[in-house]
């Protein structure tokens, strides 16, 4: 351990977005020496990203919301395979996490009467999603960053976690490189918080940065711990399409809550043939009724029309829209027209949609107050990640959290929007807090055998050695188009075993890819050591996706096009056993009587 | 636009260094950031640029391209006349730690000095302000801290002041915190000792390159000054302080 640099800590967090800084904040207030490592500069990660608003039930513009509505909005938009412990835990202390916030210094758009004003979204029933224009994840992350700086926290930037390490059976610690000198760094910790975000690089179409490489997802999996729901990802229904530069950057769905509408090419509400079963008699049936709820939530009134279908859940909207263009009816470049200069003044979107009306302008010379967008589904968000203990976060290997993105359970099949935002504030704080009393119980520090280093530090050069030949950035192209392709919003089983197989020639070529330059800050050594994660987890979506042969939000399969009530009842967990990547069945654990209930009007 | 770019791009460090030449085929639409990245896709692997969003929100990506600071991924390459290279160099304020990376640290040093928020006593009640006071100082925290402002101040820049000279990102970032309506602290002895406020003689440049359009110089910069002034330079004032020294005004 001694030839490299070495630093002591009770709580190592693993990545600098919400949930990461949230946590390390907790575990920091709760007396834990803290590390945050991350492998962007701080206040860069992808929380930044994130537009339309974060969800809790505050009911400051609907009186009627409260944590029982929006628990049962987010076990309705998994298609009820959330862990109801967490969507319970969730729904009841989101509004506390964001009345903190502003206890921190946010500073939230306000109703009228001065509170934090809230808007619609896709899957909730009442507008519950306290914003800030369409950059609520930058006001989140900077709130969290200035809060963090002055506690004490120790900071560890362009740092990528590659290892967990381990003393037996629990957490000893973790293992990475400085991304900008390439030397190896080994951090002893008493416990160790994922909160890595999510794995959308390994699709072609994504609305995800470089750093969504699935390195929890994989760290966790290489330390046996169990992933839950790997095959339900999420493809947000609106990505930019046009031009090649920003496909799949995000829209956000805010244009939507704030009356935005999606027509085909013939200017046809498409939505309206699209309400599933589930959700039948909730959303408008006209264009009337919808046009009545937007004008209403306009003059900031309270609706007495039900809610445009446009904002279905996002799924169900990101399958209607594939089938559109499928179908012949898209628009020039692929995708669909989202529509909100017709429905709104142009000050009004340059005030409710700033960086939208931005973004368009700058990059696809399109000016949203005057004419529509030109959108498509693209690759957002992951469900599934590592199967936690719902009060504690901790993993199934003792000292191991997860929070966030990489978190799994919170979201079942398919997560609302809003909630992501939510999830990693009400969880980060949970994990930063039990990480803390778990190492501040654990007396000694468990040991980092060299062994486990060295195979770590041989792992990571081994692209330098001069025999490979492979281009690291090719070999992740070609894992992004097949995910795309054989593992997209549409699967078959065909489609699946297919991507099996080149999964593994990929591997066998991942294996030989070669890199030029030395260790300081060097892209293409940093994808190469990348390509393990991603191919690992990647099978691993694969498997699960194969296995579920059903339909159920995240998740479509063409041979199995109907959501089955028996899977309804079965979670798939995902685990490494030697070598082979296993999937295997799991019951949801039974709801109690008292939230049964809920479902029951 | 013709199907090949070409582009010189720093290949270095702080010590040395070189200008390079690439050619890549154009796209419609791209920006210079997918330009960057298909060389490094292609011909320059180990090329080190920083970048997150590719949507001009995170603030990771700024260089100066023909000795304009930019975002490289809200830089359209179709701006830039065709047939001639484009040149993108690193910030020039910051110390090279190789390519087109810098090093930044110094910035989050600066944001250490500066006291958090801190609420004021809202007895219990939830605290209320309305929409007008949170434009004013949302339009400062829109700051996505790409530190472009802080590469062309001249203070910084041709000065090097960055032991006496917060710049302007940190005058942004204090502007929000004072004109916060819920915030009971004091900055004004920190802009006076520690930030240098005095030393920005308005020239604006900050506010210019601003991706963000924030109007740094003046509805940032110019009201902490006259603040200061109230604060440290009002005779009045002044008596009134030495009559009755109290801690904060």
């Amino acid at each position: 351990m001694g030839k490299y640099q070495t630093f002591q800590y009770d709580v190592v967090v693993v990545g600098a977005g919400g949930a990461g800084l949230r946590a390390a904040i907790e575990a920091s207030a709760q007396g834990a020496k803290t590390a945050l490592v991350c492998k962007s500069l701080l206040g860069k990660a992808h929380t930044v990203m994130a537009e339309g608003g974060v969800a809790a039930a505050l009911s400051n513009v609907d009186s009627r919301d409260d944590w029982k509505v929006h628990f049962r909005d987010t076990m309705k938009g998994g298609k009820f395979l959330n862990q109801w412990r967490m969507a319970q835990i969730h729904a009841q202390e989101a509004p506390s996490r964001v009345r903190e916030l502003e206890e921190w210094g946010a500073v939230f758009d306000r109703t009228k009467d001065g509170r934090i004003l809230q808007r619609n979204f896709g899957g909730h029933t009442y507008p519950r999603l306290a914003h800030v224009g369409d950059r609520t994840g930058l006001e989140i992350i900077r709130t969290l960053q200035d809060k963090g700086v002055h506690q004490g926290i120790d900071v560890h930037m362009e740092c990528t976690i590659r290892k967990i390490l381990k003393d037996g059976d629990r957490v000893a610690g973790c293992f990475g490189y400085q991304r900008e000198s390439g030397r190896f760094v080994v951090f002893q910790s008493k416990a160790v918080v994922l909160a890595t975000g999510g794995i959308g690089r390994c699709w072609e179409i994504t609305s995800n940065s470089w750093e969504y490489t699935a390195d929890g997802h994989a760290m966790a999996m290489w330390a046996g711990a169990d992933l839950i729901d790997m095959e339900f990802i999420q493809f947000h229904p609106t990505g930019m399409v046009w031009p090649p530069s920003v496909k799949g950057t995000l829209i956000t769905e805010g244009v939507r809550g704030e009356g935005g509408v999606l027509l085909n090419k013939d200017r046809k509400r498409f939505m309206f043939d699209n309400v599933p079963e589930m959700f039948r008699g909730e959303f408008a049936e006209t264009e009337e009724e919808a046009n009545r709820w937007v004008a209403a939530v306009v003059a900031n009134k309270l609706p007495d029309a039900r809610r445009p279908p446009e904002l279905l859940t996002r799924d169900v909207v990101a399958r209607a829209i594939r089938r559109e263009v499928r179908e012949g009816r898209g628009s020039p470049h692929g995708g669909v027209f989202l529509d909100i200069a017709s429905r709104r003044s142009p000050s009004e979107i340059k005030k409710k949609l700033p960086s939208m009306y931005h973004q368009f302008k700058e990059l696809a010379d399109v000016d949203i107050t005057k004419d529509p967008m030109e959108v498509g589904p693209t690759c957002h968000y992951m469900m599934g990640g590592v199967r936690v203990n719902p009060e504690t976060q901790e993993s199934t290997v003792p000292g191991l959290f997860a929070a966030g993105e990489v978190g799994g359970g919170m979201h079942g099949s398919n997560r609302l929007g809003g909630n992501s935002l939510s999830d990693l504030l009400v969880f980060g704080k949970r994990a930063g807090e039990f990480a803390a009393k778990c190492a501040l119980q654990t007396s000694s520090f468990g040991s980092c055998d060299d062994d486990q280093i060295e195979v770590a530090a041989r792992e990571c050069l081994e692209p330098f050695d001069e025999s490979h030949g492979e281009n690291p950035y090719a070999v992740h192209e070609q894992l992004r188009t097949l995910m795309q392709h054989y593992v997209g919003i549409v699967r078959s089983q065909d489609d699946l075993k297919h991507a099996l197989v080149e999964i593994e020639q990929l591997r066998q070529r991942a294996a030989k890819v070669k890199v030029g330059g030395n260790i300081q800050f060097n892209p293409g050594w940093h994808l190469a050591m990348d390509l393990s994660n991603m191919l690992d987890i990647s099978e691993a979506v694969t498997k699960a996706a194969l296995e579920r042969t059903e339909s159920r939000g995240g998740h479509t399969r063409e041979d199995f096009p109907d959501s089955e009530s028996e899977w309804g009842k079965m979670n798939l967990i995902v685990r490494q056993e030697g070598r082979d990547i296993n999937v295997s069945r799991r019951p949801l654990e039974p709801m109690p009587a008292e939230l049964q209930q809920l479902f029951n009007k | 636009m013709d199907e090949q770019v070409t582009l010189m791009i720093y290949r270095g460090d702080n010590v040395q260094g070189e200008m390079k030449e690439y050619k890549i085929p154009v796209a419609p639409g791209m920006v210079v950031l997918d330009a960057v990245h298909a060389v490094q896709a292609t011909q320059a692997p180990d090329l080190a640029v920083r970048w997150n969003c590719k949507a001009g929100k995170c603030g990771s990506c700024g260089a100066e391209v023909n000795g304009r600071p930019r975002l490289l991924c809200m830089d359209r390459m179709d701006k830039y006349p065709a047939g001639e290279p484009i040149a993108v160099k690193p910030l020039k304020t910051f110390p090279v730690i190789k390519d087109l990376a810098t090093n930044v640290s110094w910035n989050y040093d600066v944001n250490k000095k500066i006291p958090a928020f801190k609420m004021r006593d809202t007895k219990g009640e939830e605290p209320r302000f309305s929409q007008e006071e949170a434009d004013r100082v949302q339009e400062f925290r829109k700051c996505i801290e790409c530190f472009l402002c802080q590469n062309v101040c001249h203070v910084l820049r041709e000065h090097d002041e960055k032991n006496t000279f917060g710049g302007p990102r940190f005058f942004v970032r204090t502007a929000g915190l004072e004109m916060h309506p819920l915030d009971d602290e004091n900055r004004l002895d920190l802009l006076k000792d520690q930030m240098g406020l005095g030393y920005c003689n308005i020239t604006k440049c900050c506010t210019e390159v601003c991706p963000e359009s924030i109007a740094i110089t003046d509805n940032a910069i110019i009201p902490l000054k006259e603040r200061l002034v109230d604060q440290y330079y009002d005779p009045l004032r002044k008596l009134y302080r030495i009559l009755f020294p109290a801690k904060k005004t």
